[in-house]
């Protein structure tokens, strides 16, 4: 009985987002959204938290960019000291300018990969990984509404078709 | 309707009054012959023994290239002369100096408030429509600021052509030192008055004929019961958009690139163009945000704001890419007519040279980096205050070694031209405001853009 949830399906994102805030306004619990694309502003009308994932972003820009420091330094410096275009010199900070370009792409290449990976991650995402979405529309142009029942099963279904869903159906989970 | 209160007024017109004493207290002060000079250089603890170093930085400072091999033998008095009659030049060019990286600060942050706002309408944004109104009034400005630019472009011309060296703001002015100079002799063509001075005025007229009209249109625009004034306005803004980079890439080397004529760099339109459009949004945010402090604006909300320092943020980053870019190119090939550019700024302006990239890149960086602070009035003002301050200095980095070498100061000249042209700005700027309605009620996009949230 509590594993009972509701699947009403939208066709219109904008229609969707209406339904999501009136949802949210009678207190029913929206347990997952599906969308075939991002909808603007759906994470701020379903009152998720805010995402952490800037702040994960600029630790791993900061890792880039130290590692870019470490890696030219031990290339250019110490491992094999190399004279390019008549800088000679044996020091790191003189010859600085010409690793900023090496030091920037490393700074966006592990912001840019670890935040995807850590995206993944945090949304169970993995390779060969089956599928969560309960209904094969929602990656095409059909969007899902899933809301948990405590037997208000009749209430919920008349609320949801009032919303502009165009198909409400009631699903045991297990 | 906005008002001009009469505080802010006031406190326009204390500002262009003291920037006017200031201005001319600067002309005032500034030596008058070779005997004054030998006096302020004595007052300076450093006198006469460095003069041989000082002479040759003075050579890499771009000022008169007269100097041949000849030199090298002529007796230490005459070098000595020599010299001295250089620093007077320097100290004599230095308030005009201030006063012209003062005017043409304000005259391109002015253009680039016009370049974004013509962006706006050729890219049909919806954000940006309840921002016409303050961007229209900022370029009230720009016929203001090229009338005084291009009288003064015209005096320096004028006064080099008669032998009357007021200043030796453009030594390429001055036959004596292109005849001399073989650099500048073969650059002539191009660089010279009469052809210069009607490219600035083909530039001004085509900028402020754009502004003139756009704004008409926009106006109309509001009486309309069509489109047709918006759809004459983008065509117009796509039109200005391809003048507008041609000759803003040409402006900044007639107008700053050639106060270092043996000098060039290929990205340094782009470089200018960077310092200046930050500058311009920044200005336009933080008029808005007065404005909004005020009451009026009542449809701009936190995410326009929050576009706009987005894009202070971006743009900031840019200017960054941009100075590394001209930068390490030059450094790294390290050719010595290049080099001396930045040599002479490294060693005789280190700390505004590197002050300007902490001011306009590492603070912007890490204060407008956190999505919050961006929609926080007080942030936005503090950091909008150092980027113009900085970008002032970026100016200043670009013409003072050129014409003032290491006679650089800022001092009462430079503060007090600025306190002048923000006065007049100020002054235009909030005039214009008060003239139209802040919200163009018939624009085709203005329903997206108050109801714009991010």
């Amino acid at each position: 009985m509590s594993n009972k949830v509701i699947h009403a399906i939208y066709n219109d994102d904008d229609i969707l987002m209406d339904a999501v805030k009136k949802t949210r306004a009678a207190h029913h619990h929206i347990e997952e959204v599906f969308t075939p694309f991002p909808v603007h502003g759906l994470d701020k009308a379903m009152g998720l938290a805010p995402t952490r994932l800037a702040i994960c972003a600029f630790i791993y820009g900061c890792i880039g960019i130290s590692f870019g420091t470490w890696m030219m330094n031990y290339i250019m410096i110490q491992d094999w000291p190399q004279d390019i275009g008549g800088k000679p010199s044996f020091s790191y900070i003189e010859n600085m300018p010409a690793f900023v370009p090496i030091m920037f792409e490393e700074t966006v290449f592990f912001a840019a990969h670890l935040m995807v990976i850590t995206f993944y991650m945090r949304s169970r995402l993995w390779p060969f990984k089956e599928a969560e979405n309960p209904d094969v529309r929602t990656t095409d142009d059909h969007f899902l509404m899933e809301v948990a029942v405590n037997d208000n099963e009749k209430e919920l279904v008349s609320f949801f078709e009032n919303t502009g869903a165009v198909e409400v159906k009631v699903i045991d989970k297990h | 309707m906005y008002t001009f209160s009469s505080k802010l007024k006031t406190f326009s017109l204390i500002l262009m009054v003291a920037g006017l004493l200031g201005i001319g207290y600067g002309f005032y002060a500034a030596p008058k012959d070779i005997q004054a000079v030998e006096e302020i250089l004595a007052a300076d603890a450093h006198g006469s023994h460095e003069v041989s170093k000082s002479t040759e930085e003075h050579e890499v400072a771009g000022g008169h290239k007269a100097e041949t091999a000849e030199h090298k033998v002529v007796s230490v008095d005459t070098e000595h002369k020599e010299h001295l009659e250089h620093v007077l030049h320097q100290l004599q060019n230095k308030p005009w100096a201030a006063l012209y990286v003062a005017c043409i600060f304000f005259l391109l942050v002015t253009l680039g408030v016009l370049a974004f706002y013509a962006i706006q309408q050729v890219a049909q944004a919806g954000w940006s429509p309840v921002l016409f109104r303050v961007m229209q009034g900022i370029t009230a400005y720009l016929p203001v600021g090229s009338v005084i630019f291009f009288i003064f472009l015209v005096i320096i011309g004028i006064t080099n052509s008669e032998h009357i060296h007021l200043n030796h703001l453009f030594v390429w002015m001055d036959p004596e030192v292109v005849a001399h100079d073989k650099l500048i002799a073969n650059k002539s063509g191009y660089l010279n008055f009469p052809f210069w001075i009607i490219r600035a005025a083909i530039f001004l007229i085509g900028w402020n004929l754009y502004r003139y009209y756009s704004r008409k249109n926009c106006l109309a625009q509001d009486e309309s019961t069509d489109d047709s004034f918006y759809k004459k306005n983008f065509k117009m803004s796509a039109g200005f958009l391809v003048f507008f980079i041609v000759t803003e890439s040409i402006m900044s080397w007639d107008w700053i690139m050639s106060v270092d004529p043996h000098w060039f760099s290929t990205l340094f339109g782009w470089y200018v163009f960077a310092s200046f459009i930050v500058s311009a949004i920044t200005t336009i945010c933080l008029v808005s945000l007065y404005l909004k402090s005020k009451g009026f604006l009542e449809h701009v909300n936190t995410s326009h704001i929050h576009d706009l320092a987005k894009f202070m943020f971006g743009f900031s980053v840019f200017w960054t890419y941009l100075w590394f870019s001209q930068f390490m190119l030059i450094w790294y090939a390290n050719i010595p007519e290049e080099v001396t550019y930045f040599v002479t700024r490294i060693e005789l302006y280190n700390l505004p040279f590197f002050g300007a990239v902490v001011m306009n890149f590492v603070f912007p960086l890490l204060i407008l980096i956190n999505t919050d602070f961006k929609r926080i009035s007080w942030v936005l003002v503090m950091a909008g205050t150092v980027i113009l301050l900085g970008h002032y200095i970026d100016f200043f980095n670009m013409i003072m070694p050129g014409t003032v070498g290491d006679q650089w100061f800022i001092g009462v000249s430079e503060i007090a031209s600025v306190l002048f042209f923000m006065g007049l700005f100020i002054y235009v700027v909030f005039s214009a405001l008060t003239k139209v309605p802040l919200l163009p009620k018939r624009n085709p996009f203005i329903e997206e853009s108050k109801h714009f949230h991010y």
